[in-house]
């Protein structure tokens, strides 16, 4: 017999369950901040006012953001054919060798909005590229996935302290980065935009990567729900006998899922090299490919949830920042620990409450989960 | 009146909305074969796993032995005297019998003195109730029918007084049912209580004593199996009058459709499962495959319709080869119009995390109907699965519900609308009905039958010996990766189970 499921409703599924896991998250991170000595609502308030509070918040917030996505989306597109990429954040630092690359070619020469093209398929090429060879493997000689791309982070780590050492950065330098870009690398911020509802800005990173970000999330929801590739990939993510049995070549799926995956990974990189810093250096990524792992999850694989959710961790990277400053009890690796804490909750047990909120449901409402209301969204 | 061994009172049990039990009640007389029949989903599952401890009843009462009884775990439930064997058996596969029999129940913690006391026991059962088995074979080297009755030992071992079979026989040949059966009567002449749960009537018409049917989460009735019949027993099951056998007339064997000569297939173990197979369909007919399950039918099926790689042999779909051994895959051979219906629908025909019209599409997903570009259409897809839910009743009819949501026979029937509605020339069908509740399977059966009607080859694979004889216009036999036998659908039971047991051929050989 087939094992009785209630379904909530949509609202409760995306909207409740989410929220119900974050209030507890911090609620935990509460008692830690408690632990240390410090007031958690005095520091929640902290907290979300140096995230949102002024339009420099809100900006930094966003700059933030803007990497996540990115790095949300590749693993979320990864996800969605069963594989598990968690070299993100190898893809998305050796993809500084080709924006570097590019941008020291062409900014003497080229205006930004022609670098930046460019700029974003030699980004997107080398993530691919990165992914090409574990996904190979995978394909071909069943390497496993998790261990391949781990183990090119390594390798990309290596290979850009070569590359920045060696040949990227000026001759008379010490430091292992490349020049400061010229304005033909520099990509115009979106700071302007924040300042139109009346916010001042004295300088943040905001910049158009923040629209590439939103344009690929849209992408990527056509790719997955919406064309033939997406719906071969969300077959094989599934089940790969039904895959096989409905004539989808296991390795072409493989390969071209992961190179997606991998440019996405790739494109991240635009934002803090031509977007901030306007050089590429060492550990730019800084962890971000990570990240992208949390926020997919808890944005359920779904574009729209990870805008959500890397605007979340946008968040508490900003506002962390500020705490940090504000309360000096409060180090830099207590912020870690609360999104730690998030990324706990939200993602690792994210299924936690869910029973129970069922049980709610379903006792003052059974029609509300039965049959009738499982139309999900997200077609 | 004799003493009830289990009374079940007012049970109750529901699932979110889902209601499987409503104020069920039961007696289960001591000393008797009690079968329980129902359809899938009638909630004959939930209400044994209330009784052996897995799921707590919302409400209601159970007394073991005239006793109120609060089962919260198994452990609960054997303790009381209460013993289950699983459809899916609970086996440690490189275990010894002996060793499987202790597991769970060791004395201390050296396992010496278990083993021997388990051995003497097991002596002492084998003797009572004719249960042979080696108590140092390893498990996965024993046939399927003595694998059962290792469970039916380790039930007996822990003090089973009443014993619960949950569909005993899905596995087993006819001559392993009737030598289950047989044991059966002898624990009911020991005085133990058995509790059969299927939904094979002839079974139950053949062992039990009393019978109970239930329908929807409801019992509707308990009948004296002498006082019934397997008609009446159908129609409480389903709730309406159902043809057991569908009528069909003589078939019109056309030109041959499909031509399989020397096909071999090894499994990924490298063992061979299918050996040295040659046979034809034909326009027209009906081809049906029978043979106990594991025998090389599923590998047959799977290498004909291009999933598995074939080591040797060719097949020539309408007079012109396919490539089994290499290049061919299952998109190839659905273009040259052989279609698949393939035995496992949740992990293969299906998937079950889609919604119903992502699923209509399934292999079919690059024709240009369903697509605008790279993009797929969807108001094409959701049209032609609303198409497909009106033509073939699948209910519910909503092709935007998850096809988790589907029971089993409305899930069998989105992959047989898929498959026949691309009105192949040769269709292959594996189980067509596993799973599937009485109602659904008359539809798909008549549904099979058109398709023969209308010069279309078919080929069945089942393990269910009924079906195949029901459906079938010639019936292949298939032991150990061969054929056996090629036999007409009026060829009697026994001689079919024979062929099914291999006995046949072994005689040949000596």
């Amino acid at each position: 017999m087939s094992t009785p499921y209630a379904k909530l409703p949509a609202w409760a599924d995306y909207g409740l369950i989410p929220v119900i896991n974050l209030a507890v998250a911090f609620v935990v991170a509460g008692f830690v901040v408690m632990l240390v000595g410090e007031n958690p609502f005095r520091a929640a308030v902290i907290l979300v006012e140096g995230a949102f509070g002024r339009g420099q918040g809100i900006a930094f917030t966003l700059f933030y953001a803007t990497t996540f996505i990115f790095s949300g989306l590749s693993v979320a597109v990864a996800a969605h054919c069963g594989l598990f990429n968690i070299g993100g954040e190898g893809q998305g630092y050796i993809a500084g060798l080709g924006i570097g690359i590019v941008c020291l070619a062409f900014d003497s020469v080229l205006p930004w909005w022609l670098t930046f093209p460019i700029a974003i398929v030699a980004s997107a090429a080398m993530g691919a590229l990165w992914a090409l060879i574990p996904a190979y493997l995978q394909a071909k000689r069943g390497s496993h996935i998790v261990i391949t791309t781990i183990m090119f982070n390594f390798i990309a780590a290596s290979v850009m302290v070569y590359a920045l050492v060696g040949f990227l950065k000026p001759p008379s330098s010490m430091a292992p980065q490349t020049r400061t870009f010229l304005e033909g690398a520099q990509l115009p911020k979106l700071n302007w935009v924040i300042e139109l509802f009346g916010a001042k800005i004295r300088s943040a990173p905001l910049n158009i990567c923040f629209l590439l970000a939103l344009v690929m999330a849209l992408l990527v929801w056509l790719l997955i729900w919406r064309t033939r590739l997406g719906y071969e990939m969300r077959t094989y993510g599934h089940s790969p006998k039904a895959a096989r049995y409905a004539g989808i070549s296991e390795t072409r799926i493989i390969i071209i899922a992961m190179m997606i995956s991998g440019a996405l990974a790739g494109m991240m990189a635009l934002n803090p090299t031509m977007g901030d810093q306007h050089n590429v250096a060492l550990d730019f990524v800084s962890g971000a490919g990570f990240v992208g792992i949390a926020v997919a999850l808890m944005g359920r694989l779904h574009p729209v949830g990870i805008v959500l959710a890397a605007i979340l961790f946008g968040m508490l990277y900003q506002g962390g920042a500020e705490l940090a400053f504000e309360m000096p009890a409060i180090s830099r690796d207590m912020i870690v620990i609360i999104q730690g804490l998030v990324i706990l909750f939200a993602g690792a047990l994210e299924h936690m409450f869910r029973p129970y909120v069922q049980a709610l449901f379903a006792s003052f409402s059974p029609r509300s989960v039965g049959i009738e209301a499982a139309k999900g969204k997200g077609a | 009146m004799a003493q009830a061994a289990i009374e079940l009172i007012g049970i109750n049990k529901s699932f979110g909305a889902v209601r499987a039990n409503r104020d069920i009640n039961l007696e289960i007389v001591r000393g008797t074969i009690h079968g329980i029949v129902g359809e899938n989903g009638a909630g004959k599952s939930t209400l044994m796993s209330i009784l052996y401890g897995f799921y707590q009843a919302d409400s209601g009462e159970i007394r073991v032995g005239g006793k109120p009884a609060s089962i919260k775990t198994p452990n609960d439930a054997i303790a009381l005297g209460i013993g289950m064997v699983h459809q899916h058996f609970m086996l440690v596969d490189n275990f010894t019998v002996l060793e499987n029999v202790i597991l769970g129940a060791e004395s201390d913690a050296l396992l010496k003195k278990s083993i021997a006391k388990a051995r003497s026991e097991l002596e002492r059962l084998e003797r009572e109730y004719g249960l042979e088995v080696d108590p140092d074979a390893i498990i996965e080297e024993l046939p399927v029918g003595l694998q059962q009755r290792v469970e039916i030992l380790k039930a007996l071992y822990r003090g089973a007084e009443i014993l619960i079979l949950d569909e005993p026989t899905g596995v087993l040949t006819p001559a392993e049912a009737d030598h289950l059966f047989r044991i059966l009567k002898q624990l009911k002449e020991q005085g133990k209580t058995v509790v059969l749960i299927t939904h094979k009537l002839r079974e139950i018409m053949a062992i039990t004593d009393t019978v109970s049917v239930m329908r929807q989460g409801t019992m509707v009735a308990t009948r004296v199996t002498k006082e019934t019949t397997v008609g009446e027993l159908a129609e409480l099951m389903v709730g309406r009058r159902v043809l057991l056998r569908v009528e069909k007339g003589e078939a019109e064997a056309g030109a041959v459709k499909l031509a399989v000569k020397n096909l071999t297939v090894k499994d990924s173990r490298g063992v061979t499962m299918v050996d040295d197979i040659s046979f034809e369909l034909r326009a027209g007919e009906i081809v049906g495959i029978a043979g106990v399950a594991g025998n090389g039918q599923s590998e047959l099926l799977e290498a004909i319709s291009g999933i598995r790689r074939a080591v040797s042999g060719s097949v020539m779909l309408d007079g012109k080869p396919i490539d089994l051994t290499g290049a061919a895959d299952p998109g190839e051979l659905r273009d040259r119009g052989l279609a698949h219906v393939p035995e496992d629908r949740h992990h293969v025909g299906l998937v079950l995390a889609f919604e119903e019209n992502e699923n209509s599409i399934l292999g079919y997903h690059d024709d240009e109907r369903y697509l605008k570009g790279p993009f797929l259409d969807i108001d094409a897809i959701r049209n032609d699965a609303k198409d497909k839910i009106t033509k073939y009743d699948i209910r519910p009819a909503d092709c935007r519900l998850k096809t988790a949501n589907f029971s089993g026979g409305n899930q069998q029937k989105i992959v047989l609308a898929r498959e026949m509605e691309q009105d192949p020339g040769v269709l292959i069908v594996g189980q067509p009905t596993r799973g599937v509740d009485v109602g659904a399977i008359e539809f798909i059966h008549k549904r099979l039958i058109a398709m023969r009607d209308q010069g279309k080859a078919v080929l069945v694979v089942s393990v269910e010996l009924d079906e195949i004889r029901s459906l079938s216009d010639r019936i292949l036999v298939m032991f150990a990766g061969r054929i056996v036998g090629e036999r007409s659908p009026e060829a009697s039971e026994g001689e079919l189970g024979l062929l099914m047991a291999g006995v046949e051929q072994r005689e040949a050989a000596e």
